[in-house]
């Protein structure tokens, strides 16, 4: 019995795997916009750290290659977040549009798996194509790797894919809660995480109070751990508090994200809201 | 003795949604329940098709998508071989299968594409999958080429057989069949009849079909309910229907029963958030 659910949870997992594929293999002109545009975008903010010095707001002990990598890494890493979470919120949105929604529900696979399949392939293809927007900032930024660790700052990537999951889970809950309005309110968190995360400067800069929302957001760690790393060389024994608490933050992210989807789709479900004209 | 396909017992669904008064300022808007199911009995037997008739808004779809686990009912209790479709929905999905008025397919997407996805969901994908979409494909009547063709560029009566093969792939014990040929031009329809009443010969499998086209229900279904207003109005095979209600046809005792054709009103708008 344990055994054929096990073997029904890997075929349903590969099942939505090889559908996004397929998808992606659809709209590969799309997926090559979007490339294009997340290699600008990450472009735009390595000129922004040069444009920093050119115009003079740099200062006199001003270290072009680290604010650079400073704000590469930002960029990278965000670039990588964002998709996961905007794959995760498609993830209903884009089926309610299709109209395949209700068949996807009908199916007889359990939700963690279902949003399980959808989480670790949105993980798996963000990584690729953050590794081919890296390569394009390798290439045109004089990026110095020569005081990085590398595989200290893998080892907090790792550790960060359990509380994403979660987010993950959580932002993909706001189309099924709203679906006219959902998908945009998935935008609006993305935006306010961008905000607080320390994505682009240290928290030191915000408000007190938005200081205190980069403090719970595990996208901070995932952040900071990265750049100590890249930046100042931190193995990975130093970063173990780090990943602890990363893998903390997704023991609690992941049930809870379970548990409140679960919730919102009752919900749904007594509302009549899985339906496309919902 | 065996346990029914379907049993249902006072089972009652409202939508709710915001309507202002006639005269009311538009921002005062107060809720309304919509009742697209009374306290409804019903038992279905395994084998055979059981035709639900109803015009819009009758609750057919309300009923289809209860037992599909789509639908939360607000009282009463639905099984599905003797599954509760709340407590044991996991195992009520994987004997029951869907074919709905929309098909419900990825339309970039090739037939072939959405039916390994169906096949993967339904744990039943292996080597030779492509063998059985293939065969039943053509068992369905389409061509062959089809198969890697994007839905998207599929008539709507391909559209429809393919969602029928979809379901043949995951070989359900209960097929729901929402207006499989609502939309469907005449031959698209006699062919996805004819697929039914294939089906219907050589499956052992329990369909509930609901349509609003008497001749269909007439051609296909064993046993017919009429519906109207979220109530079941007569239930009964299409023979003993016309002389219990001295009709000639299924609409003649339709029209006696409820005063009116099946072109009614729509569907329940449920809530908008």
């Amino acid at each position: 019995m344990t055994v054929d659910l096990r073997r029904s949870d890997l075929s349903a997992l590969l099942g939505f795997a090889e559908r996004q594929l397929y998808v992606y293999k659809r709209y590969w002109v799309w997926e090559v916009v979007w490339l294009f545009y997340s290699i600008v975008s990450v472009l735009s903010i390595g000129f922004l750290a040069s444009g920093l010095d050119t115009i003079g707001a740099g200062g006199a002990g001003f270290d072009l290659h680290r604010a650079q990598l400073y704000l590469l890494i930002g960029a990278l890493l965000w670039g990588y977040l964002s998709l996961v979470f905007m794959e995760a919120a498609y993830a209903i949105a884009w089926e309610r549009w299709e109209g395949t929604i209700e068949y996807t529900f009908m199916a007889p696979v359990r939700r963690v798996t279902h949003l399980m399949g959808i989480c670790l392939f949105a993980i798996g293809y963000g990584l690729a194509r953050t590794f081919i927007v890296l390569l394009a900032a390798i290439a045109i930024f004089d990026i110095d790797f020569s005081h990085a660790n590398i595989a200290g700052a893998l080892f907090v990537l790792l550790a960060s894919i359990a509380p994403l999951i979660g987010l993950a889970i959580l932002t993909s809950v706001l189309p099924l809660l709203s679906p006219q309005k959902g998908e945009q309110m998935s935008f609006a968190v993305q935006g306010f995480m961008l905000l607080v995360s320390g994505v682009y400067y240290p928290l030191t800069v915000l408000p007190a109070p938005l200081q205190v929302a980069g403090a719970i957001s595990p996208l901070t760690y995932a952040l900071a751990g990265m750049r100590s790393s890249l930046l100042e060389g931190a193995g990975v024994g130093e970063q173990l508090p780090t990943a602890g608490l990363l893998l903390a933050m997704g023991i609690v992210l992941v049930p809870a994200g379970i548990a409140v989807f679960g919730w919102a789709e009752r919900r749904a479900k007594r509302l009549g809201l899985l339906k496309r004209s919902g | 003795m065996r346990v029914p396909a379907i049993e249902i017992q006072g089972v009652r669904k409202a939508f709710r949604r915001r309507e202002r008064e006639a005269g009311a300022p538009w921002w005062r808007r107060g809720w309304k329940d919509k009742v697209a199911l009374h306290e409804l009995d019903l038992v279905v037997e395994q084998g055979g098709v059981t035709g639900i008739l109803g015009p819009n808004g009758s609750g057919k779809s309300t009923l289809i998508r209860i037992l599909g686990t789509l639908l939360t009912p607000d009282a009463g209790a639905a099984r599905v071989f003797g599954w509760d479709v709340l407590t044991e929905a996991l195992e009520v999905r994987r004997h029951v299968n869907r074919v709905s008025v929309e098909a419900a397919f990825f339309k970039e997407l090739s037939p072939w594409e959405n039916m390994v996805y169906a096949a993967r969901l339904y744990g039943g994908a292996g080597n030779g999958t492509r063998r059985r979409v293939v065969e039943i494909l053509i068992q369905l009547g389409l061509a062959r080429d089809v198969i890697d063709q994007p839905m998207k560029q599929l008539s709507r009566g391909q559209q429809q057989k393919v969602a029928i093969a979809r379901s043949f792939l995951t070989a359900p014990s209960l097929l729901l069949m929402d207006e499989p040929t609502t939309g469907l031009d005449p031959r698209s329809k006699k062919e996805v009849q004819s697929v039914l009443e294939t089906l219907r010969a050589e499956r052992h499998i329990t369909v509930l079909l609901c349509t609003h086209d008497m001749d269909e229900a007439a051609a296909l279904c064993e046993r017919v309910l009429m519906m109207d207003g979220g109530h079941v109005l007569a239930d009964g095979s299409p023979a003993e229907l016309c002389r219990a209600h001295g009709g000639a046809t299924l609409e003649d005792v339709f029209m006696r029963l409820t005063g009116k054709t099946l072109e009614t009103e729509e569907e329940p708008v449920e809530v908008s958030t």
